[in-house]
């Protein structure tokens, strides 16, 4: 397979971090002091014990793990490759997006736990010449699950550093050969409403879908997470099998897949059809191009108390900046 | 038979209710923060919180001339003012909240985000407005302004349609509760518009003649 190279076209850092931040800095990192300093409340307070502090007990679900330490099973990394700590086992399972269960990111833990995820089946259609369908323990015992430290920025503006363990989606995709005619890669999760209650939520389109290109999977860092911390996907990170684009938001995300299509139409994503003018299909992390109602140029790491500036591509930039080459992100956003 | 509570014992149970239920959101809300039960992200729980409750208040004061129009309960009338001003108390923390803990009191970001965002302009320009209200909500300032207090203070209609649009604004997309709130505030403002108003009056007006005449007819 073609392995592309860097282009030597790096972006400089001047260009991706807004001047107004550079020049707010030492602003920014008084006002900080000035709120450890003065907060008193917040220093007292358990809630603010960083990222370490997941000493509670942990899910209430009685599968996989009881751990309740930033520790959790076998994860040897201890932080993202820029030096910031992983997040805890604690925090990555009880603040979730998944509105297949519930809006509310703290309630999907318990609203999930008892979501059944074995067996487990995906299938893989469209234009491909091995079609088939998968079962979750033939792609486990396949491929060799590989651990990737990853930052994650949801669009709300909050980020975590997360230890996935999966494969790539190459791998997956070399194994059922996509014809020349397909450009993009269609993902879909389970329709199952009986026990997904947010999927009886009219205000979305379901089930829950989301997109890439083919340039877009094949990228090295286009994981299909099975795992986090060295254990099994819990129901509410998206178990068994999910999706993990670093470098775009974590709506891009896509949790417990049943379907992969591969297409010469560029798929509508759930999120597209729920408001098209504020998501897009690339939904690429970008510090300068804001969301229509917000700003995109901060973010608050989970754990930490003030805001730090997003990066170009979530920091991921040497790696994905050459997919986008010549393509305006402002308009494809 | 019906058990008689004197006017005053009711005005006073309702104060205190309303007192009791606008500072309970902010008792839990403490205590939350004390035991770390707000989550992973608590800068986020903290200004949805108290947002939520803000607007909930807000549309609550909204709410008391419009439930004396329908159903004529007077004795509720007096409960604007307390549900209007602790309104104005959980916009006031919702606002530091936003500026001191989420920014961290950047000047730089906050012009940005008040400036160039819609959603923190309109709350912005809400919490403005709401400033004057709160300054002249005293007997005082009612007796000195006179007849422009009332005007003044029709202002909240308008910083009340601010705040639904700040609160559509600011979530991902348009569910459930976000638009019930907005329902709510279409309902109470409808049922202020003059034709609409005295429709009502006369309709319940009528209900309760024929509800005394059948009552004397039984007996």
């Amino acid at each position: 397979m073609l392995i592309k190279t860097k282009t030597g076209l790096e972006i400089p850092s001047s260009e991706i971090t807004p001047k107004y931040l550079y020049e707010s800095r030492r602003q920014f990192i008084k006002g900080v002091a000035t709120l450890a300093a003065g907060s008193v409340l917040a220093a007292c307070s358990p809630q603010f014990g960083g990222a370490g502090a997941g000493e509670e007990t942990a899910v209430s679900s009685d599968q996989t793990t009881t751990q309740s330490t930033n520790t959790a099973g076998k994860t040897t990394a201890t932080a993202d490759e820029l030096g910031d700590p992983l997040n805890s086992y604690q925090d990555i399972t009880n603040f979730n997006n998944y509105y297949e269960f519930t809006q509310d990111k703290q309630g999907v833990a318990s609203a999930a736990a008892d979501y059944k995820t074995t067996p487990w089946e995906v299938e893989i259609s469209g234009l491909v010449n091995n079609p088939g369908v998968f079962g979750v323990e033939d792609l486990l015992s396949q491929f060799d699950q590989e651990e990737r430290v990853y930052r994650l920025r949801c669009v709300e503006g909050w980020s975590m550093v997360i230890p996935w363990n999966g494969f790539p989606l190459r791998k997956l995709l070399e194994l059922v050969e996509p014809t020349s005619d397909a450009q993009y890669v269609r993902f879909e999760t389970v329709y199952d409403p009986d026990n997904m209650p947010g999927q009886k939520s009219p205000w979305f389109t379901w089930p829950y879908v989301e997109g890439l290109t083919v340039d877009e999977a094949m990228n090295d860092l286009t994981l299909m997470a099975t795992g986090l911390y060295g254990e099994q996907l819990l129901p509410q990170n998206g178990a068994p099998i999910r999706l993990v684009v670093p470098w775009k938001y974590g709506f891009k995300n896509i949790k417990s897949i049943v379907k992969i299509e591969l297409t010469d139409t560029q798929p509508t994503s759930l999120w597209m059809e729920a408001a098209p003018n504020e998501y897009g299909f690339y939904a690429n992390v970008n510090p300068n191009v804001d969301h229509p109602r917000w700003s995109q140029a901060t973010e608050r790491r989970i754990g930490e108390l003030s805001r730090r500036p997003t990066l170009m591509f979530n920091g991921y930039e040497e790696q994905v900046a050459y997919l986008y080459e010549g393509i305006d992100l402002k308009e494809n956003f | 038979m019906t058990i008689k509570i004197a006017p005053k014992t009711t005005r006073h149970i309702l104060q205190w209710l309303t007192h009791v239920g606008s500072l309970l959101p902010l008792a839990l809300l403490l205590w939350d923060f004390w035991v770390g039960q707000l989550g992973p992200n608590p800068i986020q729980a903290l200004t949805i919180r108290t947002g939520d409750t803000a607007v909930t208040l807000l549309l609550l004061s909204l709410a008391v001339t419009p439930l004396n129009i329908i159903f004529g309960w007077k004795q509720i009338l007096p409960l604007r003012k307390p549900l209007g001003l602790y309104a104005f108390l959980y916009v006031v923390v919702h606002f530091l909240i936003f500026t001191w803990l989420d920014y961290g009191l950047n000047l730089a970001l906050i012009v940005d985000e008040v400036v160039n965002k819609r959603f923190a302009l309109v709350g912005f320009t809400a919490f403005l407005l709401l400033i004057p209200l709160a300054a002249t909500s005293t007997r005082w300032a009612m007796r000195k302004l006179g007849k422009n207090w009332k005007r003044l203070h029709q202002m909240v209609y308008f910083i009340g349609i601010l705040a639904i649009i700040h609160y559509l604004w600011a979530v991902k997309t348009v569910t459930t509760k976000p638009f019930v709130f907005t329902i709510i505030l279409v309902l109470l403002l409808v049922v202020r518009i003059k034709p609409v108003k005295q429709a009502i009056i006369s309709l319940r007006r009528n209900w309760e003649k024929r509800a005394v005449r059948q009552a004397s007819s039984t007996i």
